[in-house]
């Protein structure tokens, strides 16, 4: 562990992403410490430049703050984000593990599969889902996994391919092992490195995409998210640039994060890449 | 007259690494029309050397830090970048190991050749490629008009070597630079491409630098020798001097560990088989793709009607060149592969067709030992647990496999820390140790060793192979013995079977095979047995 810390901290960018990531968790989390109120309710005068009336980043067009906005966003963001990924990861590792160790009718079948979902442009896709589902927390989370998934099992599948073929795998062949185990046991751990490098990158894809769905008033209506306030300001775009401006920041520098921390993660966890410095 | 001159020459390292200096100190000459035999095990820095010679070491970590190149007066190690490429590929070329990573795979023979002139010499397109075809004409290669149009993948391993050494010596070097150039090669083929290095050598009065491992190869085609260890050069002398009368401890060490080409005294064996098999058909197809799209199918009869008998408490050599089929027949044998027809039968059971389950029972009585160490431990499991695998999946107790897997450290030699150790904190040799305790772990009655040695250094070597003896007496082991090295076959095997194209050419005693081959396939690789004039009694 310290030793993968050791290989972290090489890369500057890197750690000035995981403390920006850091940050924005810590926000999220005391959100209703910070702004104990709900942030869809009006705190005070409308379109308050920042600074001014109490409002520390400017109110919106019907008086809320903007601030709390993006505090109490930033758990949504983070939440959608991560619960996403966890689910594309999950479907995607199983999908690629299977057609990479079976191979054959079922690789064909899997993988053709795979091609199918990403023939569709993604986030079309995901505006046809929540569309059909009606916008909740639980069908952007579903949708955004949906079309975030066929990255995964390209990736596991060939990592599966290549592994299965080793040695060792054999040797495991040879011991009578069930092919369950030998999935799990001895091929998965071995490619765990390029599946959390993918993993920390999708979460910020997931963001952008769950931005671009409130963007859209396809979020979910009962929950304050920086899509959302991006959306609902953008007429004001003119009037009171601060109302589409700071989600839009808040936006860009998580996003830009996870991508530091998840270049990182490949530098760190990535053997062939280390030797590069 | 001397060609080159390295003086006290000094290669670093990276900071961190095992050794300050890859190569320290290094003194050596070559004179014109000369073969100089770099020889050592890996790590010793003898490739180094011949990179620093070129100019190619990956800087800038790996960088001459002392002492000097010189090549007819001028050193190398001063020269700018800009002389430095001149002089590669004009004055001094060099020849690699894998001729198919060496050359580029999307570009033809001749148009590879072409570049050399290209870049070195002003001349009109039709001559640059009569000289092309010359050369290719020079270095034996069949049908020169075909091979400029081909593409590297297109020829066979022996093929790309010679159009290699052809592009090396398009400009006429002074010095050639050969880094284990027939080291990747089957040994038939490895003879011939020996064969023509020293030829166009002797017609071109060159001088050759040959990096090598094999003393059988230095004892074919030195003329001098120097000895490398730890990137110190230990020993120099005429091939003569070094071969029959070393006086480093170091190089009498290495040279005790070469196999003799004397086959064993034949041991006292039971007539009883513990495996036969039994007319053993396996065909591979590839191509084809679905719905017949993507060209025609291909099929490669990889082992054609094979028949074995291996008895019990001896060790069965499989020998043949690379794609004849005997790694296929070994994965045969422990069910990796399903053969297509013939009988697998073990104690009387026939093996073959047998489902995963149905044929857990009988894995602990067959086991196998892999080739590549670096690839046939799990990099993630520690070593205790990967001994221990095997018994667990038998419904072994755990407290009991544990014990078992301590006492299998200990039988083959590692320290008891090892149990909770990873791989990758083990040297190759141990941990092929490793895995031979794998194999053990199960109590089998037969190992199917699939050249278990040949990934490893010559002194490595004989440890294991001394390790392997010793545990087939102790554990009254049979053994079938897969390899391409006829020098290994013959310290180790009581019978061999010798394979070519998916089929048993020949079978018979070690010793016989040796004596008096009957297929002239045998004959013909018993002959290309590098050095076997030299130490054959």
């Amino acid at each position: 562990m310290r030793n993968f810390w050791q290989l972290y901290k090489r890369n500057r960018s890197a750690v000035a992403g995981l403390i920006i990531l850091v940050v924005v968790v810590v926000v999220a989390a005391i959100a209703p410490i910070l702004f104990p109120q709900d942030p869809f309710s009006l705190a005070g005068l409308a379109m308050s430049p920042p600074g001014e009336n109490g409002f520390l980043l400017g109110s919106d067009s019907l008086g809320r703050d903007v601030a709390a906005g993006i505090a109490h966003g930033a758990k949504t963001s983070l939440l959608i984000g991560l619960l996403a990924t966890i689910v594309a990861v999950g479907f995607g590792t199983i999908m690629g593990g299977l057609a990479g160790y079976f191979g054959g009718k079922i690789d064909d079948l899997l993988m053709r599969t795979t091609e199918m979902f990403q023939t569709i442009p993604s986030f079309v896709f995901a505006i046809l889902l929540v569309a059909i589902l009606k916008p909740s927390i639980n069908s952007i989370v579903i949708a955004i996994a949906v079309v975030s998934w066929p990255a995964v099992a390209r990736l596991v599948r060939g990592e599966f391919l290549s592994l299965k073929n080793r040695e060792f795998v054999q040797a495991c062949h040879t011991l009578g092992m069930s092919d369950i185990r030998i999935m799990l046991g001895e091929i998965l751990p071995n490619c765990l490195s390029p599946i959390i490098v993918i993993g920390s990158l999708m979460v910020a894809t997931a963001i952008l995409i769950e931005s671009g769905l409130a963007f859209l008033g396809l979020g979910d209506p009962n929950i304050m998210s920086w899509g959302f306030q991006v959306g609902a300001g953008r007429t004001l775009l003119r009037s009171a640039w601060w109302v589409v401006t700071f989600p839009g920041i808040a936006i860009l520098i998580t996003v830009l994060a996870i991508n530091l921390v998840g270049e990182g993660l490949n530098d760190a966890l990535n053997p062939r890449l280390r030797e590069r410095q | 007259m001397r060609l080159l001159e390295i003086r006290n020459l000094h290669v670093c390292l990276p900071e961190g690494s095992e050794r300050a200096h890859a190569v320290e100190a290094v003194d050596l000459d070559l004179a014109p029309n000369e073969i100089l035999c770099i020889v050592g095990e890996s790590g010793s820095g003898k490739s180094l050397t011949a990179r620093a010679v070129m100019g190619l070491l990956p800087k800038p970590h790996v960088r001459v830090v002392d002492g000097t190149i010189e090549m007819d007066g001028e050193d190398l190690v001063s020269a700018s970048d800009a002389r430095m490429r001149d002089i590669r590929g004009s004055a001094i070329s060099m020849i690699f190991q894998e001729p198919m990573t060496a050359l580029n795979p999307v570009m033809s023979i001749g148009d590879q050749i072409d570049e050399v002139f290209r870049f070195h010499v002003s001349m009109g397109r039709r001559e640059r490629r009569e000289r092309a075809l010359a050369l290719l004409e020079d270095v034996h290669l069949p049908d020169p008009e075909y091979i400029m149009r081909a593409y590297p993948h297109e020829l066979s391993g022996g093929q790309r070597q010679r159009a290699m050494i052809a592009m090396a010596l398009a400009l006429d070097p002074k010095i050639l630079i050969a880094d284990e150039p027939t080291t990747a090669l089957d040994v038939t083929t490895q003879a011939q491409i020996l064969k023509l290095i020293k030829e166009m050598q002797a017609a071109h009065n060159t001088g050759v630098l040959f990096i090598t491992h094999d003393f059988g190869v230095v004892a074919d085609i030195a003329d001098r020798v120097a000895v490398m260890q730890f990137g110190k050069l230990v020993e120099t002398g005429t091939a003569d001097e070094v071969l029959n009368n070393p006086r480093h401890p170091y190089t009498q060490a290495l040279i005790a560990a070469v196999p003799s080409l004397t086959p064993r005294p034949p041991r006292g064996q039971s007539a009883q088989p513990v495996l036969q098999i039994d007319s053993l058909i396996k065909t591979f197809r590839s191509g084809g793709g679905i719905l017949g799209f993507g060209g025609g199918e291909r099929i490669v009869k990889a082992v054609d009607d094979v028949t074995l008998e291996l008895r019990r408490g001896e060790t069965l050599g499989i020998v043949g060149e690379s794609g004849s089929g005997k790694s296929t027949v070994a994965r045969c044998i422990v069910r990796l592969v399903d053969a297509d027809s013939g009988r697998i039968l073990l104690n009387g059971t026939d093996l073959n067709g047998l489902g995963r389950a149905e044929m857990r029972p009988f894995r602990s009585s067959i086991q196998m030992m892999f080739q590549d160490p670096f690839a046939s431990l799990n990099p993630r499991t520690r070593v205790g647990k990967i001994i221990m695998q095997g018994p667990l999946l038998q419904g072994v107790p755990a407290t009991e496999a544990q014990a078992k897997a301590r006492e299998l450290l200990s039988i083959v030699g590692l320290d008891d820390r090892a149990y909770d150790r990873f791989p990758h904190e083990f040297s190759g040799g141990q941990r092929q140790r490793i895995g031979i305790a794998r194999a053990l772990a199960l109590d089998p009655d037969v190992l199917v060793a699939d050249e278990p040695v040949s990934a490893l250094d010559v002194s490595i070597q004989a440890q294991i192979l001394k390790l392997l003896d010793e545990i087939r007496e102790r554990m009254s082991l049979s053994m079938i013995f897969i390899t391409h090295d006829l020098r290994v076959a013959a310290q180790v095997c009581d019978r061999l079977a010798v394979m070519r194209n998916g089929e048993i050419v020949e079978t018979g005693a070690t010793a016989e095979v040796f004596k008096d081959p009957q297929a002239s396939y045998t004959k013909e690789l018993l002959a290309a047995v590098p050095g076997q004039n030299w130490r054959s009694a």
